[in-house]
């Protein structure tokens, strides 16, 4: 099927389009379905997937507007595949658990479209199509957010849509500046990125372009200091709404950095490194020490989220094989690692309706099975070895120590300052007496719970244990780009710097 | 005693009037009709307003090429062609909004679809003539046709919308004069390819400039008031919420369509002659114009008010394409409104259906936000294709403004105005706000309970009219390419 990825990107709107028509008891039934098959389809794309080849896949083409450049481009390497893998999961997994009751029906078909908009962000290789997709992402989260929200929901939701709205416009100028250079270089509209490598463009040219794009990405990671809107948001987003946000559209902006600023513009990304890696460390413990302070579960999670996003950009700017193939790792292990630290609040959330942790206490007690998957989770989430978190965390670093020692000490630094804030979390809730009468009688997961939460454990230990055939495709990937960057690279420094992959590619039998 | 003039029928070329001449004969059939039997059906006039425009339609798009006609007042170039084209397509599309299921007054006279006929070849006029008399007296001819229609929706406000335009039509319509006057004064002519030739010659002499900028500063006025650019804009809004919403929509699109065309004419012979200063007004204007539009429809109250600045806000979007004066600037004006009017044909008739037929939503406002509150409860489906109007004012992809959006921001990046693209996307940015504003309230407020938000107006053609506004809405990205290339090809067979 050569045609896959139209497929992927398609067949959960074609559901969602019919999920009108399904009668409101049986949309969840429904949409738990369509996300299954949608699922196996990218396992389908997995296996069909040539590990050998580093280049882009099943790639398709159909030009929409010739005279203006604009084509639907699809395509996938070793780099999307796994994030388009773990967005579909992610989906399965957040609709199975999901716990809402009002307007089911609604919530399904904004999950199927938004869907859609995430696979469609990962595969497209045109411009204005992954602008499309990107754009069209918030508008099922707007609602999410805003419709099964918190009190607060309107203005969590409108704040979430107005800062990325704002930043992409930013990047749209930046691409339609990219599209012009084109232009005027070889007198043919393109807005495809396969064409946009080929550009070597000037060192200003590059640096302001890469500004113009930063601004978009950044918002989306979220970087300090563009980070004010994601506690809101994740403060009132339904579990479900938090699940995706975490796991997959913070994605796009780190994905957006990989395959868009570093391959177009090598030098600026050199230039930037140091920058970009303070601003990083800063967010990394900033946002843990902030994190500390939360009385809220969620806001822990929802920050340590950030903070783990700090490491992922430091290991996309760290310009070599271990960085960037650790970074891409990091996301998916931040994906699955973070959404079931909402799902697990949010476990808790629907039986005693609040969040604070000063309302829990000696939960492994009454709660044993849950206990035991958060404690799996939060381990993972700070990096312990035999964990999914560990690997991604310790190529980010060891990738990060060829360009500063320094700063990687300083962001290692997250890992213990991490460790601290979780293992308070999960003292003060877990562990010691259960003080409050409520908590006495919490009934430990049931099995809808146990079954979406037990696949991400396995996930976590698996890939902790055994990363080689995720992170083989992706170093592949990520060394061809490196190649490809370093040709491109118009200054000495920047060559210098970008760490060209020996022949062997020996990254991937780190653990 | 004077020569008898000889003039053969070929060299009037009279094929070029065929289109105007078609609505004003429409225009009086109608009213023949009405003389005969008064007690038609206004269903009846609405279908025969339709025929005579899609006639009007076939009549435009046989017209040739770059020609002249009718003692060479007449140009038929391919921005004539296809803003006639666009400004019979908007008319078609806006016509069928008579066939409510409730009553409403001005659609019970006759007089109502002459006049609009009538004002439709106004506008054919306006646009199909580089004669500064024949824009003159197609302008006046498309304008005093409208302040009636307006006026005759039977409503106090209406009255009060009609007089201010009115009002400010009068004003503008000076400006204009004393501004051709200038012109003629300067160059002796009143055609637009002569005064070229005359300035061009005379360029270097000593205050011709000053003479320039008087005539300019006039007739930019004059359009500035068409197209309500800052500062000229304030009569936009209580216009827009007197008059019927299906007249608003309208005006939000014809009256600019044919007012851009003369603006290109005039000012992109000043930018030809090499007068730069021309394109900064231009893009100070633009400038101010859609920023200041947008912060005050942040404030607005009611969603009428609020689309009436975004529409003031969207002209001066385009407005800074004339500047460019790139074929790329001049196609974008025209994608622009091509795929504008959809959406604001949606916009409006959504706007339209939710009207009751005396009462008022509250004292102030006939259509406030919180009319629309928990929209999706009431009304689901017309609260998501309601949201994919806004959505797609607002530039969301892929809905149809945000091609043109794109479009007129790639031709200022390729005119080299880079930072104008940034202030473009900005302002994107700041009025999603209001357009979301909308957006919330139907998606995410409880219905206000104690009024009833029933749907009064809706019926078979409306529905018919709101569903080809969403298919052209949503469908965009499949008909851009054709309708660029048409465009692009028009234009540059008339040298623009």
């Amino acid at each position: 099927m050569d045609n896959i990825l139209s497929v992927l990107v398609f067949f959960p709107a074609i559901a969602a389009l019919l999920g009108f028509v399904v009668n409101k008891e049986s949309a969840r039934v429904y949409g738990i379905t369509v996300a299954a098959i949608e699922f196996l389809l990218s396992l389908w794309l997995w296996f069909s997937f040539d590990t050998a080849n580093a280049g882009m896949q099943f790639v398709e083409m159909i030009p929409l507007i010739p005279d203006f450049g604009v084509n639907y481009y699809l395509g996938v390497d070793g780099i999307s595949l796994f994030i388009i893998i773990m967005t579909t999961l992610m989906t399965l997994i957040g609709m199975v658990s999901m716990s809402i009751e009002k307007d089911v029906k609604n919530m399904i078909i904004t999950l199927l479209f938004l869907e859609m908009t995430m696979v469609g962000v990962f595969v497209a290789l045109d411009a204005i199509i992954f602008y499309l997709f990107w754009e069209l992402s918030l508008v099922p989260m707007l609602y999410i957010i805003g419709a099964w929200g918190g009190p607060l929901r309107v203005y969590a939701s409108i704040k979430f849509f107005l800062y990325t709205f704002m930043g992409s416009l930013v990047m749209l100028v930046g691409m339609l500046f990219v599209a012009y250079i084109y232009h005027s270089l070889t007198g043919v509209w393109s807005f495809a990125i396969t064409d946009w490598y080929l550009l070597v463009l000037p060192v200003n040219y590059q640096l302001w372009l890469f500004a113009a794009f930063f601004l978009g990405f950044a918002i989306k990671v979220p970087m300090f200091p563009f980070h004010t809107w994601l506690p809101y948001a994740h403060g009132q987003a339904p579990t479900i709404g938090s699940v995706i946000l975490a796991a997959v559209l913070l994605k796009m902006g780190t994905y957006g950095f990989v395959r868009f600023s570093l391959p177009m513009f090598p030098d600026a990304s050199v230039m930037m490194i140091t920058p970009i890696a303070v601003i990083s460390i800063v967010m990394v413990v900033y946002t843990a020490m902030v994190a500390y302070a939360q009385k809220d579960m969620k806001q822990v999670i929802a920050y340590s989220s950030v903070s783990h996003m700090g490491i992922i950009m430091i290991g996309i700017f760290a310009m070599n094989g271990e960085g960037i193939g650790g970074s891409v790792f990091q996301m998916l292990s931040h994906g699955i690692v973070s959404g079931a630290l909402f799902m697990l609040v949010g476990v808790i959330y629907d039986r005693r309706h609040t969040k604070l942790m000063s309302e829990f206490g000696g939960l492994a007690s009454v709660m044993p099975k849950y206990a035991l998957i958060f404690g799996v989770m939060l381990m993972a989430s700070v990096g312990l070895p035999l964990t999914i978190g560990f690997v991604g965390e310790f190529l980010v670093l060891l990738g990060f120590y060829q360009f500063s020692p320094v700063m990687t000490i300083l962001a290692g630094l997250s890992i213990i300052v991490g460790a601290v804030y979780m293992l308070s979390l999960f003292k003060k809730s877990f562990f010691g007496p259960v003080t409050k009468e409520e908590n006495k009688k919490l009934t430990d997961l049931t099995p809808k719970e146990t079954w979406s939460l037990v696949p991400l454990v396995a996930i976590v230990i698996w890939l902790g244990v055994y990363p080689k055939p995720i992170l083989d495709p992706i170093n592949k990937s990520v060394n061809a780009m490196l190649v490809f960057m370093d040709q491109k690279a118009v200054t000495q420094e920047a060559k210098d710097i970008i760490k060209v992959p020996h022949a062997a590619t020996k990254t991937g039998e780190v653990k | 005693m004077f020569e008898p003039i000889k003039v053969s029928m070929e060299s009037l070329n009279l094929i070029t009037l065929a289109p105007m001449l078609l609505a004003i004969a429409g225009g009086l059939v109608i009213l023949v009709l009405d003389l005969i039997n008064s007690k038609l059906h206004k269903s009846l006039y609405v279908m025969l307003t339709i025929l005579i425009l899609i006639v009007d339609f076939g009549a435009t798009v046989g017209l040739n090429v770059n020609e002249r006609g009718f003692f060479d007042v007449m140009l038929i170039d391919g921005i004539s062609i296809i803003s006639q084209l666009l400004i019979i397509v908007a008319s078609i599309l806006f016509t069928p909004l008579a066939l409510t299921s409730k009553r409403f007054h001005e659609y019970s006279y006759p007089e109502f679809f002459a006049l609009f006929l009538f004002m439709v070849a106004g506008f054919q006029f306006m646009v199909a003539s580089d004669n500064l008399i024949l824009i003159f007296v197609g302008l006046e001819t498309s304008s005093l046709s409208l302040y009636t229609l307006i006026a005759l929706h039977n409503r106090a406000n209406s009255y009060e919308a009609a007089v201010k335009y009115f009002t400010m039509g009068a004003l503008s319509a000076g400006f204009f004069a004393m501004g051709s006057a200038v012109v003629y004064a300067l160059t002796g002519s009143i055609e637009l390819y002569q005064v070229a030739q005359v300035l061009a010659a005379r360029l270097g002499e000593h205050g011709l400039m000053l003479a320039i900028l008087g005539s300019s500063v006039l007739l930019m006025a004059a359009f500035a008031f068409k197209l309500s650019l800052f500062p000229f804009h304030t009569w936009a809004p209580d216009v827009y919420e007197g008059a019927s919403a299906p007249l608003a929509g309208y005006m939000s699109i014809v009256p600019k369509i044919a007012a851009f065309v003369v603006t290109i004419r005039i000012f992109g012979m000043y930018l030809d002659l090499g007068i730069e200063w021309v394109r900064d007004i231009i893009i100070i204007l633009s400038v101010l114009t859609m920023t200041l539009a947008n912060v005050m429809a942040l404030v607005q109250e009611d969603v009428k008010r609020m689309l009436a600045y975004s529409s003031i806000s969207h002209a001066g979007f385009i407005m800074a394409a004339i500047a460019f004066d790139t074929t790329e600037g001049t196609a974008s004006i025209f994608l622009y409104y091509a795929l504008f009017m959809f959406t604001n044909l949606g916009a409006f008739t959504m706007l339209w259906i939710s009207r009751h037929k005396v009462r008022r939503f509250n004292a102030r406002f006939d259509h406030p936000y919180e009319k629309f509150s928990g929209l999706i409860k009431i009304m689901p489906m017309g609260a998501v294709i309601m949201a994919l109007f806004m959505l797609s004012l607002a530039g969301v992809p892929p809905f149809s403004v945000f091609w043109g959006k794109i479009y007129v921001m790639q031709a200022a990046v390729n005119a080299g105005y880079v930072w104008l693209a940034i202030v473009m996307g900005l302002n994107s940015a700041i009025a999603a706000y209001y357009y979301l504003k909308l957006v919330v309230y139907m998606f995410l407020k409880d219905p206000v309970k104690d009024v009833d938000t029933v749907y009064y107006n809706l019926s078979k053609p409306l529905m018919a009219v709101i569903g080809l506004a969403t298919v052209a809405t949503v469908g965009a990205i499949f008909y851009v390419q054709p309708l660029l290339s048409y465009l692009y090809y028009m234009i540059s067979a008339s040298g623009y």
